[in-house]
């Protein structure tokens, strides 16, 4: 199985699955702040903050991710000039490529974490949130000492459905020009069309390995964490 | 109710024409009471009279349609934080307890003076333990709510109440919810404070502890208040037919 060692040897294979975890973990940590701030402007009492939520949940989850992405490199970088590196450094079209994704699978994925966020909200019984207020916490912070917490841990599981999907919604990061695994997979399949199934496999389980442990982690928290009421 | 209209403009909580809706439903009609500071009142009545909605009222858990609350001769605020202060200021005892599920017996009882007003974590902690104390859960301080048993969940909740130095303590039936074993542990700590002159706010079903404890009697039935006395001419020689009638159905037995 010579494939397999050109796996690691010609086509740096586990470079490319270390992108496919940096663009991960980078979009998960800014899909779960911006996906905070949205659930937390659905649940809001303002009427503006509530439509903002809304619409941004409706619009963003609704639209391909592909159509995301490419929108990131072709809208934003090449019609309208936003970069986000340095343009004189000679890595920058990588970069700024990299970053690009990133931004694009964040802004997609706290769709997704929004929801999960606001259906671990309707976990957590009304007099919770009436008894913070009585004692007189203000609406802002009701949510971060008493609503939220709470949310989060009646949240894990979907939390971790999306952690998994982006995982493996990473792949469409390629289509930009980021050489994240599926981009490699592609190069070794046009190469080496002879072993097309190995290659698959290779892949396949690549993500298997990554994505398995998530769901058992979560699961396990969500057993250990969950509220007791 | 000539004895009320006098001292609507001296209470520590004036309610004047308070009316209330739940869509379609006439919950409170033109509810006219007023609580002196020091004072007991205790509010019973048939289920769906408006007395629940009533308690929470005060606080602005619902708010109202016309009329006004005053605290302390203050209006109540519509929202925001000056409505968060006034709460601050107002006790409130739930039937359900609603302790925060995720957080220790004492850090339900310090959030408040932490994060509201702004004490230390070592004062807070200090008055918490001296409170749990005083309500009989002491020992229980380093547990979650979901293992203590009701009595002990209302009396922690009682004591995170009394954690704000509040002005008037509102209690929503908070022994409808136990057991009958457990009833009594709450109702002690009640008439203790009772007798520490709080002034309180109580709709409830327990009739002996009207008796014992409060100053005054008001019933209500379909969102009105019907009747208002001390609680043993209430008891004994009730003036209304819709009163005698609700007093014949609870004290046969």
């Amino acid at each position: 199985m010579d494939v397999i060692s050109e796996f690691f040897s010609e086509y740096d294979g586990l470079a490319a699955f270390r992108t496919t975890i940096y663009l991960t973990l980078l979009s998960a940590v800014l899909a779960l702040l911006i996906g905070t701030v949205v659930a937390v402007m659905r649940v809001s009492p303002v009427r503006v903050l509530q439509l903002i939520g809304t619409a941004y949940v409706n619009i963003v989850r609704n639209t391909p991710l592909t159509l995301v992405i490419v929108f990131c490199n072709l809208g934003l970088f090449l019609q309208l000039g936003v970069s986000l590196a340095n343009k004189d450094s000679n890595t920058f079209i990588n970069d700024n490529n990299f970053r690009l994704a990133v931004l694009g699978l964040s802004v997609y994925h706290a769709s997704f974490v929004a929801e999960a966020i606001r259906s671990g909200v309707n976990t957590v019984p009304l007099g919770q949130a009436e008894a913070a207020r009585a004692i007189g916490l203000p609406f802002l912070k009701t949510l971060r000492y008493v609503v939220l917490p709470q949310a989060f841990r009646g949240a894990i599981t979907p939390l971790g459905n999306v952690l998994i999907a982006l995982t493996k919604n990473s792949t469409v990061a390629s289509v930009i020009g980021v050489t994240e695994a599926s981009a490699v997979m592609k190069v070794m399949i046009e190469n080496r069309p002879d072993v097309l199934f190995v290659v698959f496999g290779i892949f396949a389980i690549g993500f298997v390995i990554l994505t398995l442990p998530v769901g058992m982690l979560f699961t396990s928290m969500s057993k250990r964490l969950a509220v007791k009421r | 109710m000539s004895d009320s209209d006098t001292l609507t403009k001296t209470g520590l909580v004036a309610l004047t024409g308070v009316n209330k809706h739940f869509g379609e439903l006439h919950v409170l009609k033109d509810i006219n009471l007023s609580i002196d500071q020091g004072e007991v009142v205790v509010v019973i009545g048939p289920s769906g009279s408006g007395k629940s909605t009533l308690c929470r009222a005060i606080n602005r858990l619902e708010p109202i349609d016309s009329g006004s609350i005053l605290l302390d001769g203050q209006p109540l605020p519509s929202e925001g934080k000056a409505l968060a202060r006034l709460r601050a200021d107002v006790g409130m005892v739930f039937q359900s307890f609603n302790l925060f599920a995720h957080k220790t017996i004492l850090q339900n009882v310090t959030l408040g003076p932490t994060k509201v007003r702004g004490k230390s974590k070592s004062e807070a902690d200090e008055r918490a333990k001296a409170l749990l104390d005083r309500v009989g859960v002491g020992a229980q301080a380093a547990k979650y709510p979901a293992q203590l048993s009701g009595g002990q969940q209302q009396r922690v909740a009682i004591a995170r109440a009394l954690a704000m130095d509040p002005k008037v303590m509102l209690f929503d039936e908070p022994t409808s919810a136990l057991d009958p074993e457990m009833i009594k542990e709450v109702l002690d700590v009640m008439v203790d404070l009772a007798g520490q002159s709080m002034t309180m706010v109580v709709v409830t079903h327990e009739m002996g502890f009207a008796r014992r404890a409060a100053n005054r009697v008001v019933f209500m039935a379909d969102g009105q208040i019907v009747e208002e006395a001390e609680p043993e001419k209430f008891f004994t020689d009730p003036q209304t037919k819709r009163a005698q009638d609700f007093l014949s159905k609870i004290l046969t037995h």
